[in-house]
């Protein structure tokens, strides 16, 4: 027992000795936090739309009102004919032109018909996609105003609610995948680095012909990378919570134990990994390459799974991440409880033991 | 198996077999309490197959051996305890001070904070390293290293020390004095089991085996090896030794 602890503490120093691992271990989880909250934001805000109203009416303007509103557009009135706006277009300076014909106002009132015509840049399908969809709401609920001003009353009024995320966060879907990379990235790599560099240098070989047990060598190696990964962990929701406005609904007791779990699996893995290399680069290689894509991939934090083809799906159960995000998502932001995931929960018990046992008894004895 | 009173290894028929390949051949030998002996023979001829079995990193196929009185089947744990290692790669800790793997290594031992305490000041102090404590092990030139990884081998006091291939890469100078610690290391009583590529080395030995192709084909003094084989050097008769070995590298 005690010495294990002097190796624990050993293992304390290299970590805090060593500038990349304390770059990987503390800085990643910022910079990750910081480019998924705020950069990859998937809603598109601030979008330029310009408006060349040749109508110059009442009902025009009152429509022009009313698309300034939209808080997701940047609205600019312009006096342009067609082919300066197509120029505008070709540059890329704007993104979506709305067009009132002359006589609109006329038509409106006399015709009960009046023409609009929304141009948007098809090269960028998402943005044109939302702010059609952003515009046709505006100019339906402008209708529906002018019609119940003047006309019968609409009887059916749609009312959305996104549930559990009625602000429409962007990033509260992120965090999760994000917690889930991070623990990923930092216990899969930097433990099985840190057995294969003993190797590298040597001190693997001192290490096993010691009284010191091999087995306790892979534990005394975990057991800081789990207490440096638990402090990791608070760290990401500290942020989540400060940075990022995410509210944590469930237990966090439930959200630590799980993640406790997570994290042994991933341990299990990096010493798994370890114990198949022999030069750090082949294990970083391995743990970055083989680990991070795949939970990109298939968490399904990034491109919903349901999407994916068969194959994949049937693949992404095999990833402890997938199983780890659909926990943390359902107790951080559902505020479920363990009678919701436990099912998720053994999964991970399997999967950490399993791979816990194969690395044990794959950990050889050699010179 | 019995053991004399002056003996600390003891090997009879020992035998290491890989599937149909026999790696080390029914070798025979002993090792005095004190001795400095010297384990040659080219790469592969099963130097460090045999190596591996003394330091309780691996069973014999058959045979017997005995290491500090304790048998290589059954009592592993008892001789890693009474056993110290040094091998050609560096072995100590770049990124922990002097003093931190001596700590290290000492608690791996199983030694109490107040030998270690004890142990390392009087250790220092006679590297001459006292003002270097607190400094990391990378930043120390290499020759001190090498010195200092052999001091932690048997800081613990161990009945035997193993070096493979100790000297590697270190200048002449170095060696030798890397030669006085040994001898001081065994007038304390420490057996140093050696071994090394280099012939002057050999001559330090009190007694030295050969090994080709599995199997001990010379063991004696440098002295009565030259003589015997009519050589001037023991390069000569490492030579004359191993030419006729079969086995290639690896």
């Amino acid at each position: 027992m005690k010495q294990l602890l002097v190796f624990i503490r050993k293992e304390f120093y290299h970590v805090f000795r060593d500038r990349r691992t304390l770059l990987i271990m503390f800085g990643l989880p910022i910079v990750q936090i910081v480019l998924f909250g705020f950069a990859l934001s998937s809603e598109v805000k601030n979008i330029r739309l310009v408006v060349a109203d040749y109508a110059k009416d009442q009902e025009s303007r009152e429509l022009i009102q009313k698309v300034m509103t939209s808080e997701y557009l940047i609205v600019e009135q312009v006096n342009a004919d067609y082919g300066q706006l197509a120029d505008a277009f070709r540059k890329g300076e704007v993104k979506g032109a709305l067009i009132i014909p002359a006589n609109f106002g006329a038509d409106w009132v006399h015709l009960d018909r009046a023409p609009l015509q929304l141009i948007t840049d098809g090269s960028d399908p998402n943005i044109s996609k939302t702010i059609v969809q952003y515009l046709t709401a505006i100019i339906t609920d402008f209708q529906q105003q002018r019609i119940a001003t003047s006309g019968p009353l609409i009887p059916i009024q749609t009312q959305i609610r996104m549930l559990y995320n009625e602000e429409q966060n962007g990033s509260l879907n992120f965090i999760p995948g994000v917690m889930a990379l991070i623990l990923m990235i930092v216990c899969t790599a930097l433990t099985s680095v840190s057995i294969v560099k003993e190797k590298e240098m040597g001190t693997m070989e001192v290490l096993l012909v010691s009284p010191f047990k091999p087995v306790w060598v892979l534990v005394a190696k975990a057991i800081p990378y789990l207490i440096l990964s638990l402090v990791n962990f608070t760290l990401i929701l500290v942020l989540s919570v400060t940075v990022l406005d995410i509210q944590i609904r469930g237990s966090i007791l439930l959200l630590y134990f799980e993640s406790t779990l997570f994290i042994i699996t991933c341990l299990s893995l990096g010493l798994l990994i370890s114990n198949v290399t022999h030069s750090q680069q082949t294990a970083l290689l391995i743990s970055l390459m083989g680990m991070m894509l795949p939970t990109l991939i298939f968490t399904g934090f990034l491109m919903p799974l349901e999407n994916m083809p068969k194959v994949f799906q049937i693949i992404a159960h095999i990833i402890p991440s997938r199983w780890y995000y659909i926990i943390i998502k359902s107790v951080m932001l559902k505020g479920l409880g363990l009678q919701y995931v436990w099912k998720e929960t053994l999964v991970l018990i399997a999967m950490s033991s399993i791979l816990l046992m194969v690395a044990l008894k794959n950990f050889k004895v050699r010179l | 198996m019995h053991m004399d009173q002056d003996q600390v290894i003891v090997c009879t028929d020992l035998t290491k077999r890989f599937g149909s390949f026999i790696a080390v051949n029914k070798i025979t030998f002993d090792v005095k309490k004190g001795e400095i002996f010297g384990f040659l023979g080219a790469n592969g001829a099963g130097k460090t197959t045999a190596m591996r079995i003394l330091c309780g990193l691996s069973f014999p196929t058959a045979g017997e051996a005995l290491v500090a009185g304790f048998d290589v089947y059954k009592q592993q744990e008892l001789i890693k305890k009474n056993i110290g290692y040094m091998s050609q790669k560096f072995s100590l800790y770049e990124n922990l001070t002097i003093m931190e793997n001596i700590e290290f290594f000492g608690g791996v031992y199983g030694l109490s904070r107040k030998e270690i305490k004890e142990r390392g000041n009087n250790l220092l102090v006679k590297l001459g390293l006292q003002q270097e404590a607190k400094k990391m092990v990378g930043e120390l030139p290499l020759g001190w290293k090498q010195k200092l990884a052999f001091s932690v081998a048997i800081f613990h006091q161990p009945a035997i020390v193993f070096l493979d291939e100790p000297t590697g890469g270190v200048d002449p100078v170095t060696r030798r004095q890397f030669w006085d610690m040994i001898y001081e290391a065994a007038a304390s009583g420490i057996t140093v089991f050696v071994t090394t590529h280099y012939m002057d080395e050999a001559e330090y030995c009190h007694r030295i085996s050969m090994m080709v192709d599995g199997k001990i084909e010379a063991l004696d003094s440098p002295a009565n090896l030259k003589e015997k084989y009519q050589a001037a050097s023991m390069d000569e008769v490492f030579y004359q030794l191993a030419r006729g070995a079969k086995r290639g590298e690896g």
